[in-house]
């Protein structure tokens, strides 16, 4: 109570030195009656996950943020082509991944060097993509933009073009000087507000309704007795790296995988520490279930695979743990064969577990569907 | 904290901006001592050894024997400073302070520099780069904006920035090779890295300091001197350290761009002072 007490004064102090100031501003704009002001969301987490990472004070969310940062989202627009939005490699049935493609696919048909992550409970990522280069949600968005086998465009043509819309003619019609002015008060359209949207709407991309969650909540018979099983030996032998209700401790690690054709380094093409080398983001196991196929660069089409390739145990395959001066020591241990020791039912448990992540209600939720602008191959 | 520190600077900035737009008044302080200041110019002339740089048209060759053509030359120019006969120094201020040079367009290689205060100048200092205080700034705020909006302008169109790495490409020096192994027979030299933004990296920004040799920069209130500096793009291959296009046809994120670094900040001599 004394928080809404508190916000509600921040709130009337906000709007006093709004009002004291309005006459003393240059901005050509007409001022905005009071109810076209964009319409304040509130955005709470659940209960049982971390705070956020994201800074929400600077970029508050409204109703007609969220809603352009959607548009935007899908629209071709932001590629050199017009034809690849975010949604096309980040689609909402497969927990925004690209189903079918170990790596992106970007323009011309390019292909990328790494499987595109998942887009979900981004608030929370204290850092993005697979080598973890970018720390803030908001310049997420410029890297597939300006990425040359992915969106191949400029941001600064990208805010070109939203200005020369509605383009007369097109089959889809979106006004995004309109939006922008619903959404931030004016029509000016700016690279940062462009990106403050884009963050606004994946604020609101929360996965943390799947059965899992129904059974943390107190629903015991949201997880059957294997499921619940898979549960505790999850716990013992993945949740080290896997920790926590995000199932990710969001550090670089070196999981014994056969370097690539491309000799991916990973964390290293950031760094350049030799400690680096071979080291990729933990990935968040939230709908692992849908977002496959798995690791950096796609190489496992299933569940059973990666944890084969934990496990260490390949019939005819003497060792699938490539060992560097880098690999995780978890993996490593002294007097112990390499990898993680699971026997086959408990292969069949943790899968059965991972599954339980899967959110029904996230890939469905129409707030995050596409607008009926979006593209897809 | 990074982040808490500057909301609070931008709330300040905010408030006094409005102390400022309440409480100003015609300006009264006539009869105070006046600083007087004045222009300088800076002027960047790209060569390769004894010739002028042309884009693309003329063939070169470095120390190894490579042959070379430049198709693109850019770098950033910043926290510039002048020193005095007496060993003082004049620091311009930060805002003013960021220049990038392309070979491609004559009007970015000549830096004018305003409120220089007035005095005899007989050397310069500066900073091949953007350091890392503004390198780590969020992209939206003011100081970020200009010639360092990473979103619109120069920087963007020219792609001076690593978006998946987030930093400024310091140098980007491109052309074409008859001893480049790259599939297209170009070569790509993108030198960035300010030193780490969460964790150290490799730390590429370089301080050139030059002597004006034998002449004085005056700036006086109606003197501007136009000092011109030369830049030698033989010196990128041909510094304490080697560049072989044949070995290194392209290097952007690698630890050896130091060298490459190291080279180009010996690069740059002050040719003449014309005084205008």
């Amino acid at each position: 109570m004394r928080k809404v007490t508190g916000i509600l004064s921040f709130l009337a102090a906000l709007l006093a030195l709004a009002v004291s100031c309005s006459k003393k501003t240059d901005n050509p704009e007409p001022v905005v009656p009071p109810n076209d002001k964009p319409t304040p969301l509130q955005w709470t987490k659940p209960s049982y996950f971390p705070d956020p990472v994201y800074d929400l004070s600077k970029n508050p969310l409204t109703v007609e943020g969220v809603e352009l940062g959607k548009f935007l989202f899908y629209d071709g627009i932001l590629s050199r082509t017009d034809n690849i939005g975010c949604g096309t490699c980040h689609q909402q049935p497969a927990a925004f991944t690209h189903h079918g493609h170990d790596l992106s696919h970007g323009v011309d048909d390019r292909i990328g060097t790494r499987n595109a992550p998942s887009v979900q409970n981004m608030a929370w990522n204290t850092s993005f993509f697979w080598d973890g280069g970018v720390h803030d949600m908001d310049m997420v968005p410029p890297v597939p933009i300006q990425n040359k086998v992915e969106m191949d465009e400029l941001v600064g043509n990208v805010v070109e073009k939203l200005k020369k819309t509605p383009v007369a003619g097109a089959t889809k019609q979106v006004d995004y000087p309109k939006m922008f002015k619903a959404a931030f008060g004016s029509d000016s359209i700016t690279a940062d507000r462009m990106m403050q949207a884009l963050s606004q709407f994946m604020m609101t991309m929360v996965s943390a309704t799947s059965r899992y969650d129904y059974f943390l909540r107190g629903d015991a018979s949201a997880m059957t007795a294997q499921e619940k099983d898979g549960l505790s030996i999850f716990k013992q032998k993945c949740a080290s790296c896997h920790a926590g209700e995000l199932f990710t401790d969001q550090k670089f690690r070196n999981n014994g995988l056969v370097p690539n054709r491309i000799n991916d380094q990973g964390r290293y093409t950031i760094t350049l520490n030799a400690d680096d080398r071979l080291k990729f983001k933990v990935p968040s196991l939230r709908n692992v279930g849908l977002t496959a196929p798995y690791m950096h660069d796609g190489r496992f089409t299933t569940l059973e695979q990666v944890l084969d390739h934990y496990d260490n145990d390949k019939p005819g395959n003497k060792d699938s743990i490539f060992v560097s001066p880098t690999l995780d020591p978890l993996l490593n241990v002294a007097g112990q064969k390499r990898g993680i020791n699971l026997t086959a039912a408990e292969k069949q448990s943790i899968i059965a577990f991972l599954r339980t992540l899967n959110d029904d209600d996230f890939i469905k939720d129409k707030r995050f569907s596409d607008p009926g602008i979006g593209t897809s191959f | 904290m990074m982040k808490r520190t500057l909301s609070w600077l931008s709330a300040w900035a905010f408030a006094s901006g409005l102390l400022m737009v309440s409480c100003s008044f015609p300006d009264e302080n006539e009869d105070t001592d006046p600083i007087e200041t004045g222009t300088i110019q800076l002027q960047f002339d790209n060569i390769v050894g004894n010739q002028d740089l042309q884009l693309d048209s003329t063939r070169y060759q470095n120390a190894a024997g490579e042959d070379f053509t430049v198709s693109k030359l850019n770098y950033y120019i910043s926290n510039i400073k002048l020193t005095r006969m007496d060993g003082s120094v004049f620091t311009v201020p930060q805002d003013s302070s960021y220049f990038m040079i392309r070979e491609a367009d004559s009007q970015s290689q000549k830096l004018t520099i305003r409120n220089v205060l007035t005095g005899d100048y007989t050397g310069v200092e500066f900073l091949v780069g953007v350091d890392s205080t503004r390198s780590v700034m969020e992209p939206d705020s003011p100081g970020r904006k200009g010639i360092l909006d990473i979103y619109a302008g120069p920087t963007n169109e020219e792609e001076m920035y690593w978006n998946w790495n987030p930093g400024y490409i310091f140098l980007k020096l491109e052309g074409s090779s008859d001893s480049s192994t790259t599939p297209n027979g170009k070569y790509y030299y993108h030198i960035g890295f300010f030193g780490g933004r969460t964790e150290r990296t490799i730390n590429n920004l370089r301080t050139v300091k030059l002597n004006f040799p034998g002449q004085k920069a005056i700036v006086t209130t109606s003197i501007v001197s136009n000092v011109i500096i030369q830049a030698d793009i033989q010196k990128i291959f041909n510094g304490p350290t080697q560049l072989s296009i044949k070995t290194s046809p392209s290097l952007m994120f690698t630890d050896s761009t130091k060298y490459v670094a190291d080279n180009y900040a010996n690069m740059f001599n002050v040719k003449e002072i014309k005084i205008n």
